[in-house]
Order: structure tokens, then sequence, then C-alpha cells
């Protein structure tokens, strides 16, 4: 069945599902990286009710909502479809980015507003739960033996590529909007960051066109016509014992050491760049941009490789790299960055005052930066703010603004080393989707696949930024405190991998 | 090796406990720190979050202690056994 299929209908099917994988992860991503826009525009800063349900829409739809949407969307695949399932969590996506772009301010609709936005957030944490599994399974099943590896790389690639999408897409209008840059990045805090949400849309309709345009899954038909797919794949999957203790076995010994990879070498580094190192907003985007477009490839070339010596190995190496590298790297990122041991040009140092009156207020706002030039070639600009009142006395803000703009050498080693976190990513991400298709049978697979998935990379993986910048806060005298989580989540995860899975390619998924 | 996966499985029950416990002493304490709504909720999801998830860990422990690793299954009929 599956080694029937001509080059050109893989090529086919490979792109249907790819495009639509990647519109889905681009639409997850763009909320997440306009987080701090969209909850000045919906949940305003000292009202509890509009904290809760930041707090909400930031954790739910990331953890809570996938794996359910993983359950819902992975039962319908293996009830009715492969195909019209990942249909489904496409245009239930897309009308939801669409419809966050749309929803007026708290200023306008007052608590309508974020509510609206949280149930919209959820619905794309849901949408997203279900899609990954279709994807992948169907590729998998349309895909020979010996090259499930190769072909399912290809899914592996659109979590990182939608990253890079929303990215690009928000920098690109974050400057486009006015001639003058200031102007520009004002029109996009106030109503431009909307636009990465509209153009969802027309991705998002290209991707149903292609898509319907499929066919179903070859080894779901052949189940379908025979009569056998499953009766209740949810109770299938977690209440046989068979099936359960792989469930388990796929979580805890590859997912979870996988989504706390993912997450670190391409969020949480992210984070860090701009908060420990303080490196200017545009700098850390391209700077990631920079690093994914090198690594990319690599998720092709190991999932190729697994298709020659297995999956296994290509994980461990990739989770072990990761537990013993990630504190020297962050370690050398600091260092690049530092400017405590390099000496400023006093001569040089450039500082602007301006004060703008508030109107109808008694106070002007005045506002200090301060460009300092470094020996090691970092420009440091750091912005003061104080409050002018109008008989005299004056307010000082608390808290100075630092950003450091990296000089090339610097700039391109800290590519160099976020290069090397994506590699890992890419090796223990680039096998993993012909990994669970191979461990589950046809006709629970998309709700068993799912599960383990979005667990250990929604769950495990979506919490790294947050567990790390959380043990920063409370563990103080070590910047890369937050690093033992993903640390030790990786570790643990090679040990039960190491030592549980086994590293045997399944000839036959038709079963 | 099968030795080593059934007693390694008790290791994960223990693990598993005790990393729960550890959360939990450490959201009370958050908690107790700043009781704020923020900290409130966020603390709580975290404990609530993994609490499926570390008796998932204390099963895949009992699991492996009672032998259902010694070897994986190489079909789906034997999935399914």
């Amino acid at each position: 069945m599956q080694t029937g299929n001509a080059p050109n209908q893989i090529r086919k099917v490979i792109f249907a599902s790819s495009v639509g994988t990647l519109i889905e992860w681009y639409d997850f991503y763009i909320f997440g990286s306009l987080a701090p826009i969209i909850a000045a525009q919906f949940f305003p800063k000292g009202n509890p009710t509009a904290a809760l349900l930041s707090t909400l829409a930031t954790f739910a739809a990331g953890f809570i909502v996938r794996p359910f949407g993983a359950l819902v969307f992975g039962r319908l695949g293996d009830k009715v479809g492969r195909k019209y399932t990942f249909l489904l969590t496409l245009i239930l996506m897309g009308g939801s980015t669409f419809a966050i772009g749309l929803v007026p301010g708290y200023e306008t609709i007052g608590f309508a507003a974020p509510l609206l936005v949280l149930m919209l957030r959820l619905v794309q944490g849901l949408a997203l739960g279900g899609e990954y599994g279709g994807a992948a399974t169907y590729v998998a099943e349309h895909s020979p033996a010996h090259r499930r590896g190769f072909f399912t790389s290809w899914i592996q690639t659109t979590a990182t590529l939608g990253l890079l999408l929303s990215l690009g897409i928000i920098l690109i209008t974050r400057k486009s909007l006015d001639q003058d840059a200031a102007a520009s990045i004002r029109a996009f805090e106030s109503w431009g960051w909307r636009i990465p949400f509209w153009f969802s849309i027309i991705l998002v309709g290209m991707s149903i066109y292609i898509r319907l345009k499929m066919h179903e899954s070859p080894l779901f038909s052949k189940l379908k016509a025979e009569g056998k797919t499953s009766v209740n794949p949810i109770k299938e999957s977690l209440m046989h014992k068979g099936n359960l203790k792989m469930v388990l076995l796929a979580l805890f010994g590859a997912t979870m050491g996988q989504g706390v990879v993912w997450y670190t070498g391409q969020f949480y580094a992210q984070t860090f760049l701009e908060t420990a190192c303080q490196v200017d907003f545009e700098q850390t985007r391209t700077i990631l941009i920079w690093a994914i477009i090198f690594a990319t490839p690599l998720f092709i070339v190991f999932g190729y490789w697994s298709d020659k010596i297995g999956r296994k190995w290509i994980i461990m190496a990739g989770l072990l790299l990761a537990v013993f590298s990630y504190r020297p790297i962050y370690q050398q990122m600091l260092k690049i960055t530092d400017t405590q041991k390099s000496v400023a040009d006093p001569s040089a140092t450039r500082i602007e005052s301006v004060i703008n009156p508030a109107s109808g207020k008694d106070f002007s706002l005045q506002t200090t930066t301060t460009l300092q030039f470094y020996q090691n070639g970092i420009t440091e600009r750091r912005v003061h703010a104080d409050t002018l009142f109008t008989d005299g006395t004056e307010r000082s803000g608390s808290n100075d603004k630092i950003s450091k703009e990296l000089p090339d050498q610097s700039y391109w080693a800290i590519v160099a080393l976020i290069f090397i976190q994506i590699v890992f990513v890419t090796m223990v991400y680039g096998p993993i989707a012909a990994f669970l298709v191979e461990i589950f049978p046809t006709k629970i697979r998309y709700t068993s696949m799912s599960l383990p998935y979005h667990l250990g990379n929604g769950v495990f993986g979506g919490m790294t930024p947050f567990i790390a910048v959380l043990l920063g806060t409370i563990y103080t005298g070590d910047v890369l405190v937050g690093l033992w989580y993903p640390i030790a989540v990786a570790a643990v995860c090679l040990v039960i991998g190491v030592i549980y899975l086994n590293n045997r390619i399944d000839p036959d998924v038709n079963d | 090796m099968n030795q080593v996966k059934k007693v390694l499985g008790l290791v994960w029950i223990v693990f598993g406990l005790t990393a729960y416990g550890l959360l939990l002493k450490t959201c009370s304490e958050q908690i107790e720190l700043k009781p704020t709504t923020d900290t409130i909720i966020q603390w709580s999801i975290f404990a609530i979050i993994f609490l499926p998830i570390a008796i998932g860990f204390l099963i895949f422990g009992w699991l492996a202690f009672q032998g259902a690793y010694d070897s994986l299954p190489e079909s789906s009929e034997a999935v399914e056994e």
C-alpha cells in the first residue's frame, strides 16, 4: 500500500500537510510573540479580573487545552478519518486567529474584550492539539517504511518554520507602517499588531484549498472499509494496559525531553537574550531568525539518518548534548554580552533628554537616553524616565530600561550559540514523528501519539520559559538557575529512553 | 538489563512522589510569600497540571517494576494483547 505511492504523490502529501501545520504553528506563535502588546490592549494592569484572564489565556491555551485537543481531535481522526479532522483543526485555528485580530480593545467594549480573546485562544490551543498528530500520521501512512523518517521530518520543520514566519511577519509589519521608525513602532503597538492575525486568513484559505484536494490516508481507508476502526479510541489508548504503557514510555522516554529542548533552544534563549543579556529587541529576533534558517535543514538530515540507524540514538544523543552543554552555552552568551568588564569611552557618551507634557495633567514626562560605547564594541542604550510636576517636584522612575546593540562579531557569535541549541532541537525533534507513528496501531494512532506529544511538548516544553524565569525570581543568586529545569527533565528522559526504548524501525505500520 | 528496569521502576515511583511533593511545597511557599491573584492562579495551575503527570509517572514506575517493559511489542497485535 505505502510503497506503491508515486514520488509525485508523496510530495503532494508532504506539501499539503506541512503547509497547513506550518500555518497552525504560525497562528499559535504570533499570540505568544505579541503577548505584551495583547496584554496592554486587552488585559489592563492593576485589574485583578483582567490579570486572572491574562494568566489563563497564557497558560490554559498552551498547556491545559492542547492535550485535550489531542484527545478530542485524535478520537475524531481515529473514527472519522485523518483528512477531515486536520482540515477541521485548520479551519478552527485560522478562524480564531483572524477573529483575535478583530476583537475591539478593553477600552472599547470592557470585559467582553479579554473574555473573547481568552475563548479564541482556547480554540487555538484545542486546534493545535489536534493538528500535529493528524499531519504526522497522514504523512507516515503514505510513506514507504524505509523513508518514513525522511518524509515525516518535513512535518517536523513546520513548528520551527512557523515560529520563523511569525517573527518575520511581526518584524516586517513593525517596520513598515510609517517611514519614521519610531512612528512605525507606535502605530504597530496601537493597531498594526492586528495585521499578522489578519494575514493568517490568507494562508489558511490557501492551505484549505490544497488540503481539500487530498485523499484520505490509504491505511485508514483500508481499516474503515474492513470495519476495523476503533469504537472508542480514547478508551483503547488509555485504558488498555498494553497501549497505556507505550503512551507513558513515549512521554517519559522521548517527548518530555524533546519538549524542553525545543522550548529552551527557541523560546527561553530569546527570553534570556532579552532579559538577562539585555540585547536589543530587534537584534534578539534577527539572531533567532538566522539561527533557525541555518539549522532547519538539519531536521531533514536527522529524519533521513534515522531511517538508516534508527530513531532512538539520534534523539538520545540530542538530549545528552543538551544536558551537558546548556550551562556552558548560556555562560558564554552572558560573557559575550557583558559590559561590566569592558570600559566605556566617556568622550563618546551621548545623552539626549526629551520632555513631553502630558495633556490636561499637572506633570510632564522627561525621558533621558544615554548611549554608551564600550571597548568590546557594544552600544548600550539606557533610558531613564522622570515625572516632572508643575509645582517643581520630581519623581524619578524606578528602573532604567537597558538595551544593548551588539557589534558584528558578537552578534554572529550569539547566532552560533543559538544555532547549536537548535541543532539539538533538530536531533530530538527530526525523527520523533516517525518514532511515535511506529509505536502505536493504526486504529488508535492519531489519539495515542497526539497525547504524549502534546503533554511533552505543550506541558513540559511550553512551561520551560515560565518555570525558568520563576526559578530566577526564587533563587536570585544564579542567573543560570532557570536552566536546571530543562536540564533535569532532559536528563530523566535520557535515562528512561536509553534504558527502556528500543531502536527498532517498524517495517510495517499497516497493522 | 530487565532487573535494572524493574529496580529503576521503584526509583521512578519515589522520584515522582518526591518531585511532586517539592512542587507542592514550592507552590505553598510562593503563594504565602506573595498572595496576589496572579501568583495564586499561576502556582495553582502548575500544581493541577503536574498532578496527572505525576500519577502517570507513578504508573510508569509501577509498570516497570512489574516487568511490563522487559520486552516491547513488535506489532500492533502484541500491543493489544
